[in-house]
């Protein structure tokens, strides 16, 4: 009996009138939690009522800790009849069954009705006392912590990425039993809440004690999922990325942290190398904790690292041969033998899965299934890939040969986080996915879901050997998702190949060369990019030039990948949101002849998807996609597909060549010159567009030059280079008649239909910026107004003659309606971006299409451009730095002493004028003492180093000011601050974001994950002011119920949220409408930066005065 | 294509400052898009028809779903569906609650009944504003009365701690719940030259002075709220008014007061021997006022009397502002002086406020 709950339930207020006569209610609570019920007292004629109840106390296993929600019903008492429920609050009590997050949730939580919604609050105390149980065959997994955020969660280290997890539990749907016949809405709702609610606790523990088999403690990037399968049943499914996560020390006391994840990122090329020996000297040691590593996945963990023992060199002890450019050497023939070999197998898996194939029946359930590569479409649409240079070959080889080694005993080298720490990624293949068309069946044995998890298993199977063929060992940014109209259900995984750093895998079987590789790759930023498959035996015909960066490997044309924009990427100019829109008439058909038709239109679907993706991609004049996400979802009569992407200007990647129009007659004249008009038309769009998007690559080409890396020979290439891309910018029809121009062949009224919907893409106004990433590429000064939303649209089509064009072409403008609506209602926000666009498209009924959109909207300072740059690399300086406190302390110290001192005019954001200060060369002895031992590594360190003392300095001007009022800074105290002052409103600010982070703010703490699901009914659609009515004010009461318990939880933010479902059915004949929310997110607190300075500028002025007292050089 | 469904749900709520104020003003959605438009609002954005349609119909639902919570504005700042930051929730009261000067003057002093409610369509076409919006500051009026009646202490107070109102909103609504529950006469043509200003700042001296409540912040008990009411005027305060009456009733008391007040005017006054003409009728008129107060019916036609008793004949002779000060400065102060007169407070407590109200009510 390991765990006790304990509940309170205080007060209630705002309650509904339940008895006409007196205006009054005479409102009771019942609390049950599993199958042990309490009830508190009738509090007797009032919309207030103050229970105040004793503490109710549940003895409880901890695995029903983890399965069951806490269950609070309001009623309303009476005498004579039944008592009426006023409604009811779900608690999932998971958040305090990890030791660090939450200790107590308190607060008012919205009283929950499934017809009538929202009715009034209550107020409640809930705790845990947890008995420790070493039990090593519990069934439960507490402590194992949970997050949505699909990279390393702020404040803490990953120690070791151990991989993919996933499991699912299945279920029958209570909306489809017998039962459901005799029992009232209310209850048939409840019911289906209350059992998700069960099915996700236990797919929760059932996951974490998966990772718990793999000596992990934490699941980042878990995403859950629900399948409403009708008849056959209720599916739950997660997957998650298992990882051993390592809180950071105090993670608020110095960090003044990052405005932006690709602030806090830049610090890569200090804290990412753990590698002791690239560095001559002594003082990085500390950085070794660093160190990233896989550790292969369940029980192979223990045999595998058993048996290499003796070959398992840990980065920290390991005595590494010098020499970095060991890359250069090692072609001695065995190797590359090997790697023929390898190559070979490879091509063999790739060709095989590049025709469409159409398994046979697996079990009866599966009576069709058709999968496709994703390579094919590359192929097909033209897009290019490439490989290493010569000299990189063998070794590629050698190491894809090394790393799979390590990772194919893993079943599924797959890992669901789309950002990762530095270093981990090093190529990226592209993107690979897999779809399967089933048929659902009734799941006969709820224990046993094997038909399920073998579909699944068969996708992923398939996505692996996808990633194979691309010369990858893993993929990275891996999602699933499922679409169902009634019995057919279309199963979808998409991820992207990469290549990752070996020299995690804790099994040290690769070590030696595979440092070096690293070490070749990191200064560029450009290793990602970089080929990982063999340029002889490419599995698909591609383009390959040498890398614009580097000059030494070779490079793809156009990148497709699912993840978020590496951080330290060179990108050109902002980055845009690409749509690809599609639809697709099918014949309405029963079970298998339905399923076949929907596999016979697949292929062309994600055909099409691509073919505009890349027209889109061009059109822009861009060169890579990030977060690329394509949905396809089934419907009665059609499919539809939407994929979303980030477009970016990579400058690794060559410039993309323009479009070039080719008709079909080129003899007759008018039609000539319509296409000739046309072509001008989209020229002008793609020059317009790189105005917009500030695609100036010539001076990035220059800034190559300027730097000291390419040799001699290289240079000339470079210089060529220059020229040649200066050429496509000022004469931009002359590029199309060169070999990497994009033809588009005219040849019918499709064709000239998808040009012109090509160019009726409006950009967004001026001032607005939008993307499917976590940020913006090309900004990075963002301010800290944010605005989350959802808007959702459901439009009608008229059934009269339909055709593929005109849905198209509603589609689009459904699409772009929408869009633009956004960009108006958030006008006053401008200069803004719109982050994390995801549109979800679902085919409610025959003639109807909705389309939801989540995003949020982030404010940025247009003019901070130039100051931010700098502070991004003080950020990334200190970051660094706090990393290993050794390095931080001394420079904190000094610097801050001569302070107080010394009161700085407040603009010293400039090196120079804070050089002309006194203050400063106190600071740069210090440093130039201290570092010694660097400063022969790189030059440019030591000036960051000054930079970063500035920033200090800059800080404890502040501390000067609020020294007064400044105590002690504890744990309590931070509470304190993080809680948003409110002056004039009770209700704390909570704020809501699908982002891993908050601009202009630090997260100092999770506090677990939210992760909920609710039903509305109603009967009364009219009177709830209509369809709009109805799902506004449900949205707005989900929204409320996700702020009241993390406010309860003691947050005042959400991150990485997401509504993952929003079914809506409508009957307005009958007046009736139901709709189901699925929303997740992690529970944080944030302190704003502003408030964290002071605090972090407060720490080393303490830290001085106790262990530097002599430290007083310049007073 | 026809759009079945169309929302947008921000995380905080978003609060069209000028399609709330069309909102308030009773415009449909496709009147309010029709004047956005012609508000050039399509120009300045860039934006559609359809998208400004689309803006106006959620701004609208929004509204519709928070009219509910501003009807009792406490629970606007405890709700937890609705994000809104203080500084909005604020304006979204202030703005729900503020009325038209043109409705105020229809409805003011007339009991906020549902006969009057009726009347609504007669003042709107009347003033031009929209039904709805006369409906719903008549409503304002009358939830406002509601809450407070029976409530003791400070109307002004009272009003503002249950409706979070600015201080100046709070002190309107306490004249337009004194006016509404002492039913003042002021739809008369010859009140028509008022202002809601001029009848709420007569209002708050009357509140001040000469209801229960006045008589209950007295400093000898600052604290006791005992017979703190604010909304009715002191009937045992009406009722003495009537001694008052000796001073136009007295011949030689009336004679003394005039010649005391012409002594210490002589000179002083433009309008000198117009006023020392008119003294007694003015003299009689105000006294007259005051002995009257103890029916209710005179009550509501204070007002009425006033302006026929004193601020027309002063008029008439083109009395300048400063002149009707002076005078009446001199005719309340003399009284102190007039032996045989023993009611020097109720003279004070009647006078000081009176003075106050024709002062404001002077003008043309």
């Amino acid at each position: 009996m390991p765990g006790k709950l304990k509940v309170k339930i205080v007060a209630g207020r705002h309650l509904p009138v339940m008895d006409r006569a007196s205006d009054l209610t005479d409102a009771f609570v019942e609390v049950k939690f599993g199958n042990t019920t309490f009830k508190t007292d009738v509090y007797l004629k009032s919309l207030n009522p103050q229970w105040n109840s004793e503490w109710f106390k549940f003895e409880v296993d901890d695995e029903d800790l983890q399965d069951e929600p806490l269950q609070i019903t309001v009623l309303d008492h009476d005498t004579y009849s039944a008592n009426d429920a006023i409604g009811k609050v779900y608690i999932d009590i998971d958040p305090l069954l990890y030791s660090e997050a939450a200790t107590v949730i308190s607060g008012w939580f919205p009283i929950y009705d499934t017809i009538h919604g929202i009715r009034g609050e209550i107020n409640v105390v809930v705790k845990v006392d947890l008995f420790n149980d070493l039990n090593r065959f519990r069934q439960s997994s507490c402590g194992v912590k949970f997050f949505c955020t699909t990279s390393i969660p702020k404040c803490y280290r990953a120690v070791i990425i151990h991989g993919f997890v996933e499991e699912l539990v299945v279920n029958e749907d209570p909306e489809y039993q017998w039962i459901d016949r005799i029992r009232t809405p209310r209850a048939s709702n409840e019911a289906r809440q209350r059992l998700i609610s069960l099915m996700s606790g236990e797919l929760q523990r059932k996951i974490g004690l998966k990772v718990l088999e793999m000596r992990g403690n934490a699941v980042v990037g878990y995403l859950q999922c629900f399948d409403l399968e009708g008849e056959s049943g209720l599916v739950v499914r997660a997957i998650g990325t298992a990882c051993t996560l390592d809180k950071l020390s105090s993670p608020a006391a110095f960090l003044p942290a990052c405005n932006s994840p690709s602030k806090e990122m830049k610090e890569l090329p200090f804290n990412e190398d753990p590698n002791p020996n690239t560095h001559s000297s002594g003082p990085s040691t500390p950085l070794k904790n660093q160190t990233y590593s896989f550790s292969p996945s369940k029980s192979y963990s223990r045999q595998s690292s058993s048996s290499d023992t003796d070959l398992s060199l840990t980065p920290k002890t390991a005595p590494y041969p010098q020499g970095r450019r060991i890359f250069l050497c090692p072609r001695s023939p065995s190797l590359s033998c090997g790697s023929l070999h390898l190559k070979k197998s490879c091509l063999l898996l790739s060709e095989s899965s590049l025709t469409p194939h159409h398994s046979s029946l697996v079990s009866p359930v599966l009576r069709k299934s058709v999968s496709f590569s994703e390579e094919l479409f590359l192929a097909a649409s033209g897009m290019g890939s490439g490989s290493a240079g010569k000299e990189g070959g063998p070794f590629k080889a050698l190491l894809r040969q090394q790393t799979q080694s390590a990772l194919e005993q893993r079943e599924f080298p797959f890992f669901t986080l789309t950002a990762f720490p530095p270093g981990f990624l090093v190529h990226v293949g592209g993107v690979v996915s897999a779809r399967s068309v089933k048929l659902l069946d009734r799941i006969h044995n709820p224990d046993e879901p094997e038909t399920r998890d073998a579909w699944w298993a068969e996708i992923r199977q398939e996505i692996k050997s996808h990633a194979k063929a691309l010369g990858c060992h893993a993929v990275v940014g891996y999602s699933e998702s499922t679409s169902i109209c009634e019995e057919v259900c279309i199963l979808s995984a998409s991820g992207t190949a990469a290549v990752l750093n070996p020299r995690f895998l804790q099994d040290g079987t690769v070590e030696g060369c595979l440092e070096q590789r690293i070490e070749e790759n990191l200064p560029a930023g450009c290793g990602f990019c970089h080929i990982p498959y063999d340029e002889l035996n490419m599995p698909f015909p591609a383009h390959l030039t040498y890398c614009y960066n580097c000059r030494k490997q070779k490079v793809p044309d156009v990148l497709f990948t699912t993840i978020d924009l590496p951080t330290d990427a060179t990108v050109v100019g902002k980055g845009c949101l690409i749509q690809a829109r599609l639809c697709r008439l099918k014949k309405k058909a029963q079970a298998e002849a339905n399923a076949t038709a929907i596999s016979n239109l697949l292929p062309f679907m994600e055909y099409e998807v691509h073919t505009q993706l890349m027209n889109k991609l061009k059109l822009k004049g861009m060169n890579a996609l990030f977060g690329l996400r394509i949905q396809i979802t089934v419907g009665e009569n059609m499919l539809m597909g939407l994929a979303s992407a980030t477009a970016v200007y990579l400058a690794a990647l060559p410039m993309p060549g323009g479009i070039q129009i080719a008709g079909k007659t080129p003899s007759d004249g008018s039609y000539e010159q319509h296409i000739s008009h046309m072509q001008k038309k989209i020229s002008d769009t793609i020059a317009k567009n790189k105005e917009l998007y500030e695609i100036n690559p010539p001076e990035i080409s220059e800034e190559i030059i300027g730097s000291p890396i390419p040799e001699p020979k290289q240079r000339s290439r470079l210089l060529r280079s220059q020229s040649e891309s200066s050429d496509e910018v000022t004469e931009l029809d002359l590029s199309h008649g060169k070999k990497d121009a994009f033809v588009l062949e005219i040849d019918d009224t499709d064709a000239m239909e998808d040009v012109h919907s090509l160019l009726t893409d409006v950009p967004p106004p001026s001032g607005f910026y939008s993307c499917n990433t976590e940020i913006m590429p090309g900004i990075n000064n963002w301010t800290s107004e944010i605005q989350m939303f959802t808007s959702v649209r459901v439009i009608r089509l008229s059934s009269l003659n339909l055709t593929n064009q005109a849905l198209n072409k509603n589609f689009n403008d459904l699409c772009e309606n929408l869009l633009k609506s956004l960009y108006f209602k958030l006008r006053s926000m401008i200069p803004c971006c719109l982050c994390h666009v995801n549109f979800t498209v679902s085919l409610p009924e025959d003639e109807l299409i909705q389309v939801t959109v989540t995003a949020v909207a982030i404010t940025f300072d247009k003019n901070q451009a130039l100051q931010t740059t700098k502070t991004h690399i003080e950020k990334s300086l200190q970051r660094a730095s706090t990393d290993n406190e050794e390095l931080l302390q001394f420079p904190l110290e000094l610097c801050s002493d001569s302070l107080p001192s010394h009161p700085f005019p407040p603009a010293k954001e400039h090196l120079e004028s804070a050089r002309s200060n006194s203050g400063i060369p106190a600071a740069q002895r210090a440093t130039s003492v201290d570092y010694s031992s660097f400063a022969d590594r790189c030059s440019s360190w030591i000036e960051l180093i000054k930079l970063k003392a500035q920033t200090i300095r800059r800080g404890s001007i502040k501390t000067t000011v609020t020294v007064e009022k400044a105590s002690p800074m504890g744990e309590g105290n931070f509470r304190n601050r993080s809680a948003p002052p409110c002056a004039n409103s009770t209700v704390g600010v909570v704020k809501m974001t699908p982002l891993s982070f908050i601009p202009g703010a630090k997260i100092t703490k999770y506090l677990g994950i939210i992760n909920m699901f609710f039903i509305r009914e109603t009967t009364s659609l009219r009177e709830e002011g209509g369809v709009s009515g109805f799902l506004h004010a449900f949205i707005a009461e989900v929204f409320a119920m996700v702020r009241a318990h993390v406010a309860a939880l003691g947050g005042n933010a959400v991150v990485s949220y997401i509504m993952k479902q929003c079914v809506f059915m409508e009957n307005p004949n009958k007046n009736q409408a139901q709709c189901l929310i699925n929303v997740s997110g992690d529970a944080v607190i944030f302190v704003r930066e502003s408030e964290l300075e002071v605090i972090s500028t407060q720490q080393p002025t303490a830290n001085c005065q106790q262990s530097c007292a002599g430290g007083e050089v310049t007073t | 294509m026809t759009s079945e469904l169309d929302i947008f749900v921000g995380n905080t709520t978003l609060i069209d400052e000028e399609v709330y104020r069309l909102w308030l003003d009773g415009y449909s959605v496709s009147d309010a898009v029709a004047l956005r438009v012609r508000a050039g609002i399509l120009e300045q954005t860039g934006a559609t028809a359809a998208v400004l349609q689309s803006d106006t119909m959620d701004h609208y639902r929004t509204f519709h779903m928070l009219e509910r919570l501003l009807h009792a504005p406490p629970k606007l700042l405890h709700q937890l569906v609705f994000q809104i930051p203080p500084s909005r929730q604020a304006l979204l009261i202030e703005r729900y609650y503020a009325f038209d000067e043109a409705f105020v003057r229809e409805v003011l002093g007339k009991k906020l009944s549902k006969g009057t409610k009726k009347d609504l369509d007669d003042i709107s076409a009347k003033t031009g504003i929209t039904l709805k919006s006369c409906r719903r500051q008549f409503d304002n009026f009358k939830r406002v009365f509601k809450v407070v009646e029976e409530m003791r202490g400070s109307l002004a107070d009272n009003i503002q701690q249950h409706f979070l109102f600015s201080d100046r909103l709070a002190r309107d609504y306490a004249a337009i719940v004194f006016f509404a529950n002492n039913r003042f006469e002021t739809a008369k043509k010859k009140l028509q030259y008022l202002s809601f200003g001029d009848f709420a700042f007569c209002a708050e001296l009357m509140i001040q002075n000469w209801t229960l409540g006045a008589v209950g912040e007295a400093p000898s008990k600052p604290d006791s709220q005992v017979d703190d009411m604010d909304m009715d005027l002191d009937k045992e305060f009406l009722q003495d008014l009537k001694e008052l009456k000796v001073l136009v009733a007295d011949k030689d008391l009336l004679d003394l007061h005039k010649s005391l007040v012409c002594t210490a005017l002589r000179g002083k006054l433009g309008v000198f021997s117009e006023m020392e003409a008119n003294f007694k009728n003015l003299s009689r008129g105000l006294v007259n006022v005051a002995a009257k107060l103890t029916h209710n019916k005179d009550v509501r036609d204070l007002f009425v009397d006033l302006v026929e008793k004193f601020v027309e004949p002063c008029r008439s002779d083109h009395w300048p502002l400063g002149d009707v000060r002076l005078f009446l400065n001199q005719y309340s102060v003399t009284v102190h002086s007039l032996d045989g007169f023993r009611h020097q407070a109720l003279w004070d407590r009647y006078m000081d406020t009176l003075r106050g109200c024709l002062l404001r009510l002077y003008h043309d």
